[in-house]
């Protein structure tokens, strides 16, 4: 079929009377968008009067792969959607399909996954508020974030053997239990952790520069973030009391003390603001949980064969082979209800729901995300619109947008 | 969920929609053509005032199913916390059904989307371009047609030779 180029973005010469307008392509390859993303910025001198945005340059179809990994596999694609906290992705999916086949998690399981999803929230807020700061110009708070995230990212090694994408979750249960010396190293952490944070506080909060350049820039209002579906720390900002983990529960946060972290200004430092506060909640939740892990087993009994059973049972017991050998033949597997349903969890960027379709064989029939980068990303032009060229990095950079996630 | 039920019997009539729930969602199933009536009530009346989910599914290869597409719509009521999902199955050749952009503009870049992978043309949407996939692109690769492996398709592309760029 012969191709035919499409109509391209409006430009000039769709307004002749505007001639004083020019176009400024922005990316997708630029410092300021981290990733590839594209925005085409038409311009009254410094002035954006109209933005549209464009996208796709990351979309490899991990929807289309998730039709074809079953529910165990699909944990390797699901970790590079936001790769800035590939736990919490996990955390996503894996509580849609428990939900989907009906399964209660043990409490340990329970909160290992809130440890390590709030120290993922704690990770994703980092490189957010520390790449906000750096586009405005202060290095000194990256640096600073940056090595706590390596110090996370550590953790994430001794747990997993892997730094960046653990692939650490299975169905029903974990791929190996946690270790004693895990928890100290978490403990030894927090005091460390809550020091760095004073210091960048104290490194922007009062810092003249950095609240020229976010206050009153990319104002949010709560009955536009409610409108055009924002959730997360953006939503929050704008002033709409939304947080799935106290609204919803899901894993153990019923047993823990946290507040839901709200702002009122709906701009680039209420955004900002929000998110040191809710790095403090999820140290908040971190140490609860570290002092009260409960004992016993981290996966689900191995007799209802939906977990994959440790090497050791695999090995020297007949029912852990034959449940082994259950769930990786390709005829046998799960046998998860005929049904959908759609599972959302409160992810750093806000709500990450998983849509899952099954058709009753051991993969899923379509495996939908609601990736919060993607809505976010609708908002900016309508953030954007009526600010100077130079604030183009303070709202990127506080909405937070992985390309990975946005694209897919 | 009662009080939805309840403001939906008085305007409609009962065999106008399914009520249905599968563990914590709960459904509606509608008809595609009456969406927009739906949503208004649901939007105005029954206070879901967020459009937290729009998508949709190619239940080609789906056990038993009789209609092609259904289109998901997940709402949330920011005030209560409550959620529904409405369905309305759409079928080929022309996949069609009414924007929901007029009630939450968040449907903008979601429906997008969905016209992007699925070739579902939404009425009254303002911008309905493809999102993801380059404009040139003709088919819809989440439709379960759509080959899953494959030889790609960058010989579809046209190449721009550096005398012509």
């Amino acid at each position: 079929m012969p191709l035919t180029l499409a109509k391209p973005f409006p430009t000039v010469e769709d307004s002749p009377n505007q001639e004083y307008l020019y176009t400024l392509n922005f990316g997708p390859q630029h410092p300021a968008t981290h990733t590839t993303l594209r925005l085409v910025l038409t311009l009254d001198g410094e002035t954006i009067v109209k933005c549209v945005p464009d996208i796709g340059y990351l979309h490899s179809g991990f929807e289309k792969l998730g039709e074809d990994l079953d529910y165990n596999q699909y944990v390797t694609v699901v970790d590079r959607m936001n790769y800035i906290s590939p736990i919490y992705n996990e955390i996503a999916w894996f509580n849609t399909v428990e939900k989907l086949m009906g399964i209660e998690l043990t409490p340990r399981c329970k909160y290992i996954r809130t440890i390590i999803g709030e120290l993922a929230r704690v990770s994703d807020h980092l490189l957010c508020v520390g790449a906000a700061a750096l586009d405005l110009g202060g290095i000194t708070a990256f640096l600073y974030a940056f090595n706590q995230r390596e110090k996370i990212y550590n953790i994430f090694e001794t747990m997993a053997g892997q730094r960046f994408h653990p692939s650490y979750l299975r169905v029903g249960g974990l791929m190996v239990d946690v270790t004693d010396s895990w928890i100290d190293q978490i403990r030894s952490f927090l005091p460390e952790f809550q020091k760095t944070h004073a210091d960048v506080c104290r490194l922007l909060n009062r810092n003249r520069i950095f609240i020229d350049r976010t206050k009153g820039v990319g104002v949010l209002t709560k009955e536009e973030a409610i409108n055009r579906s924002a959730t997360g720390p953006v939503a929050r900002a704008a002033g709409v009391v939304r947080d799935v983990r106290k609204d919803e529960p899901y894993l153990a946060y019923e047993d823990f003390d946290f507040k839901v972290v709200c702002g009122k200004g709906g701009d680039c430092l209420a955004r900002y603001m929000v998110r040191m506060e809710e790095m403090r909640e999820s140290i908040r939740i971190i140490q609860q949980a570290v002092e009260n892990i409960p004992a016993g087993a981290v996966n689900v009994d191995v007799g209802d064969r939906l977990t994959i059973p440790d090497k050791t049972a695999t090995y020297r017991s007949i029912e852990g082979l034959i449940q082994h050998f259950e769930l990786f033949m390709w005829n046998r597997r799960w046998k998860p209800p005929v049904e959908e349903l759609y599972g959302a969890v409160e992810a750093p960027n806000g709500e990450l729901g998983f849509y899952v379709v099954s058709d009753g064989e051991g993969k899923p029939y379509r495996a939908r995300t609601r990736p919060p980068s993607f809505i976010h990303f609708a908002l900016f032009p309508l953030l954007i619109e009526g600010h100077q060229i130079s604030d183009v990095p303070a709202v990127l950079g506080s909405l937070n947008i992985i390309a990975a996630e946005l694209d897919r | 969920m009662a009080s939805v039920t309840d403001i939906l019997t008085q305007r409609f009539d009962a065999d106008a929609f399914k009520v249905s729930q599968y563990r914590d969602n709960p459904r509606l199933l509608i008809e595609a053509s009456r969406v927009y009536e739906f949503m208004k009530v649901l939007k105005t009346e029954c206070g879901f005032d967020m459009l937290a989910e729009l998508t949709a599914v190619d239940y080609l290869k789906y056990p038993n199913a009789k209609d092609r597409y259904g289109i998901i719509y997940g709402l949330t009521n920011t005030t209560s916390g409550e959620r529904l999902w409405v369905k309305a199955m759409v079928n080929d050749p022309e996949p069609t059904v009414a924007s929901v952009y007029p009630f939450w503009k968040g449907a903008d870049w979601l429906e997008r989307e969905v016209f992007d992978m699925f070739g579902i043309d939404f009425l009254g949407h303002p911008d309905l371009r493809r999102i993801l996939m380059p404009p040139e692109f003709t088919t819809f690769p989440l439709r379960k047609d759509y080959p899953l492996r494959g030889r790609g398709e960058r010989h579809n592309f046209q190449s721009i030779t550096r005398a012509e760029g």
